[in-house]
């Protein structure tokens, strides 16, 4: 009996057929499971967001046993809740040339070429359905006075395919996936286990056999089996310590799969969201977005005269530069984010930056307000509005917004196949946990889209595909020493965190961390601060390994003591992501190689050596990662130069 | 612009379990900035409690952003602090001053018990939406989104109701720790909607049944509106307990069975 997996392979399983057909030749030509035998399954779900709650629910109305976990007090809480700005779908009720196939392309396109053809098609396509069911479910998207759904337009778009639900859409969907989630506990079907976090993944047999967990509220470490495992478990934003992301987003679950043998995809493809209050003060644990819907009617712009110092209203408008209208005419204020994103950095690095750091630019909607007036401008914005002001005490009503770029989502994440299955056989990842659909550059509102359309329309689907095999066969529970072997691992590793009695918290680290990752692996990277990055870290890792502090103790609630796990797991996590963006020698997306741009600073792809997925093997050492590479080959639409101008 | 504070006292609640009477402690801060925010200074207060070998003060909390509804906190007896319709994660340090002293209690209701310092169990919340805070519209097989128009204003009262981030404020504030307006706002979003009608009546009854069997009774106080970071009307409450007359008398089926 062999607790190692075979040698990971890339087979990307993409069905047979034309794009179009490919997720419908998947339907026809997979394993079921009858409705009766589904009972006989147990999966479970890790993460309670958007793909997590959406997938347990659905599994658990198939039939399925289903267990889910959240580190949360409840499933309402995961970071899903705080997407502002709308979820696209390709509905096309504005008549204004959305399609399937368009929604595709602009996705294709604002990922940089540099995402799987397959699954992109599919998530276009199964986008109407997300709506359709959101909906049925009650959540209250905007409306018109006729009672039909209204949109907006997004970020690397010319249509209005986003809808919303006032600057809360992410609330309102994830509320409504909670409440579909919420009837399948108080009708058994699911199981929760609440403020429990998963520790490690188990293999026995060459397949994922369960998970170990930490109980928060009591610390004790328990062994859990299943047919399968969801990790639906987010992004790892956060490892730049200052980031949108909530406090407790962590790379943990993926990370700790990462170890035990699923590939790691595309980690230094991380999106830095151009519009965030800008940093007040150097102890700020956490930055705030702006919605990129505020774009739709704001203007971006700078003093044209580097360290101009005026209040912007005395600013005339001969000495402002509207820098994305003029540099990006077809696309503006609505250009993607990874180009809002450098354009901002540019104007602030050349001293044009505004607000008492001048680490900031404007966006204004006096222009706005004097077209719409200010109530229809507070209708669509006001509560983005309020918080800006609580935030800043600035009233965005009469001074402009400062916004500056922030982490803010991650397009890598763990290596999945078409069926969202790890290089593990059993374990799944969905969500902004996989790598699959964004590629290089995820585009405004469409991770609402993502986590849904895996949770809802891919993995029921899917996973039924890999269960039948083991219908009525027996498989590895609890009992098998492997769970007990891995429990002792973990317990292990908390002892040693929790007994380490050094005079630094893990908050420290965490920051000086986040420092390193953002000043080298931020929004523009080289081969010398790479080179720098991969020396600091085991530098700075090293000193936590001897001079971290967790008060507390082990057992029972210990915050401290969660933080320095997460915080240690961020820490390979950040050597993976430097060592990926040191091998990618171009400029794609999110990932911006100084080296590689063209002569007006734009990315510069280089197709030839670098179309396709560098996926990532754990060896035992964090410096010494395996490079696989699944090749990305477009049938339906060539390779060409992304522009938005 | 920004500023500096001086000299705050903090007395904020410490209780190792459920079972432990508590107390409070006192820590000063010397100086912090006014952009800093609440939750901001107490992470700074953790950080040097930890690197001076001292347990870090346990408070929930995530998003700041004040959506997830993870924080709570009542600072000087005021659920989420003294900024209205702003939870305590978007508090910021400029609505303080040097010299105050500053109360952190945990919230405070029999229904929510204490778990550890400032930390409290609001899963009873849960349970009020897991016995019928939804819609049944399994996935798959949703007609489509357009099929069924609402009228504007039926769907903007129904999303002023759907804001609720399930903080627990409102039972904090209320003299008698009831939970009428987390329970309305849910019933009134899914009540409203032309989808949630299939269900209306049997919903109301189960949650407010529910609800009862953790909370206290509702006796109109309004102290739940003031509190609420998400400006909740206390309409929702009316609302429901409309409906919850009706379903007595349209679920009597039901009743006769009992």
């Amino acid at each position: 009996m062999s607790m190692t997996l075979d040698r990971p392979t890339l087979d990307s399983k993409t069905p047979e057929g034309p794009l179009a057909d490919k997720w419908d030749n998947f339907k026809a030509n997979e394993r079921l499971v009858n409705p009766a035998n589904k009972r006989k399954f147990k999966v479970i779900v890790v993460g309670t967001g958007l793909a997590g709650a959406s997938a347990a629910a659905t599994l658990a109305e198939l039939g399925y046993q289903v267990d889910a976990f959240t580190f949360h007090d409840s499933p309402r809480r995961a970071h899903s809740i705080a997407a502002q700005g709308g979820i696209n779908a390709a509905k096309n009720y504005r008549g204004d040339g959305d399609s399937v196939h368009r929604l595709f392309y602009d996705t294709i396109k604002g990922g940089d070429f540099r995402s799987r053809e397959s699954n992109v098609h599919r998530l276009a396509q199964v986008s109407v359905n997300i709506i359709d069911q959101m909906v049925a479910q009650g959540v209250p998207f905007a409306r018109e006075y006729g009672g039909m759904l209204d949109n907006r337009s997004f970020g690397g778009a010319q249509v209005s395919r986003t809808f919303y639900a006032r600057g809360q859409t992410g609330q309102q969907l994830l509320l409504g996936a909670y409440q579909q989630l919420a009837r399948q506990i108080g009708i058994g079907n699911v199981r929760l286990f609440n403020r429990t976090e998963l520790v490690d993944v188990v293999n026995i047999d060459g397949r994922c056999a369960g998970i170990v967990v930490r109980d928060l509220m009591t610390g004790e470490v328990s062994s859990h089996s299943a047919h399968a495992v969801v990790l639906a478990t987010g992004g790892y934003g956060n490892v730049f310590f200052l980031s949108t992301n909530a406090m407790a987003c962590n790379v943990t679950a993926a990370w700790r799969a990462h170890r035990r043998g699923a590939l790691f995809a595309n980690p230094c493809y991380t999106q830095i969201h151009p519009t965030c209050i800008p940093q007040s003060d150097d102890f700020q644990s956490k930055l705030t977005l702006m919605s990129e819907s505020l774009r739709n009617d704001g203007r971006v712009w700078v003093p044209k005269m580097a360290g101009d110092s005026r209040a912007p209203q005395d600013i005339p408008e001969s000495d402002r530069d509207y820098y994305l209208e003029r540099l990006y005419p077809s696309f503006g204020n609505l250009a993607p984010r990874d180009i809002s994103s450098r354009a901002a950095k540019r104007a602030i690095d050349s001293g044009q930056g505004v607000g008492p750091k001048q680490n900031g630019v404007y966006l204004d909607f006096a222009d706005a307000i004097g077209r719409l007036g200010r109530n229809v401008v507070a209708e669509r914005y006001g509560n983005l509005f309020d918080m800006y002001e609580r935030i800043t005490g600035e009233n965005p009503y009469e001074t402009p917004m400062r916004i500056y770029p922030a982490s803010h989502y991650t397009m890598g994440g763990l290596w999945v196949d078409y069926e969202l299955m790890t290089t593990i056989p059993g374990l799944y990842a969905a969500g902004e946990a996989n790598f699959s659909d964004h590629g290089a550059n995820r585009l405004g509102a469409s991770a609402l889209m993502q986590g849904l359309a895996d949770g809802y329309f891919v993995l029921p689907y899917t996973i039924s595909n890999y269960l039948s095999q083991w219908l009525n066969k027996s498989i590895p529970d609890t009992s098998h020493p492997e769970f007990a072997r891995v429990e002792a691992e973990a317990r292990d590793r908390y002892h040693r965190l929790a007994s380490i009695g050094g005079t630094r918290s893990p908050d420290y680290f965490h920051r000086e961390l986040g420092k390193i990752i953002w000043d080298y692996c931020g929004m523009e990277r080289t081969e010398a601060g790479l080179d720098k990055a991969l020396s600091e870290i085991p530098a700075l890792y090293e000193e936590f390994s001897k001079d971290l502090r967790v008060t507390g103790g082990e057992d029972g609630l210990n915050q401290t003591l969660e933080k320095a796990g997460r915080v240690e797991d961020f820490f390979e996590l950040g050597m993976l992501m430097c060592r990926d963006a040191l091998e990618r020698e171009e400029s794609c997306g999110g990932h911006f190689r100084a080296e590689h741009q063209t002569e007006d600073g734009e990315a510069l792809r280089d197709d030839e050596n670098f179309a396709h997925v560098s996926a990532w093997e754990w060896t035992g050492d964090a410096k010494q990662p395996t490079l696989h590479k699944e090749p990305l080959a477009y049938e339906e639409v060539g390779f060409q130069t992304r522009s938005y101008k | 612009m920004s500023g500096t504070l001086k000299n705050l006292t903090l007395k904020i609640w410490r209780q190792s379990g459920p079972n432990d009477s508590g107390r409070f402690d006192t820590h000063v801060i010397d100086e912090i900035t006014d952009e800093a925010s609440f939750l901001e200074m107490l992470d700074i207060l953790n950080e040097r409690l930890v690197e001076s070998g001292e347990d870090a003060v346990v408070f929930d909390h995530d998003c700041r952003e004040g959506i997830c509804g993870t924080c709570s906190l009542m600072i000087n007896g005021q659920a989420h602090g003294p900024e209205r319709a702003t939870a305590t994660c978007q508090l910021h340090m400029r609505k303080f001053s040097s010299g105050d002293t500053i109360v952190i209690e945990p919230w405070r209701a029999s229904a929510f018990p204490i778990v550890r310092d400032l930390m409290v169990d609001r899963s009873a919340f849960d349970r009020i939406v897991e016995s019928g805070g939804f819609i049944t519209a399994a996935t798959g097989g949703a007609p489509d989104a357009n099929l069924t128009p609402i009228p504007k204003p039926v769907a903007d009262a129904a999303m002023d109701a759907a804001q609720c981030i399930g903080c627990g404020a409102c039972v904090a504030a209320c003299p008698n720790g009831a939970a009428n307006l987390f329970t309305g706002a849910k019933v009134t979003h899914l009540n409203l909607l032309p989808q949630g009608q299939a269900e209306r009546y049997q919903r109301v009854e189960n949650m407010v049944e529910t609800m009862d069997d953790h909370f206290g009774s509702c006796t109109n106080h309004g102290e739940c509106e003031a509190a609420c970071p998400k400006e909740i009307s206390i309409d929702v409450i009316a609302l429901m307990n409309a409906d919850y007359r009706k379903a007595k008398t349209i679920n009597r089926k039901s009743l006769s069975r009992a």
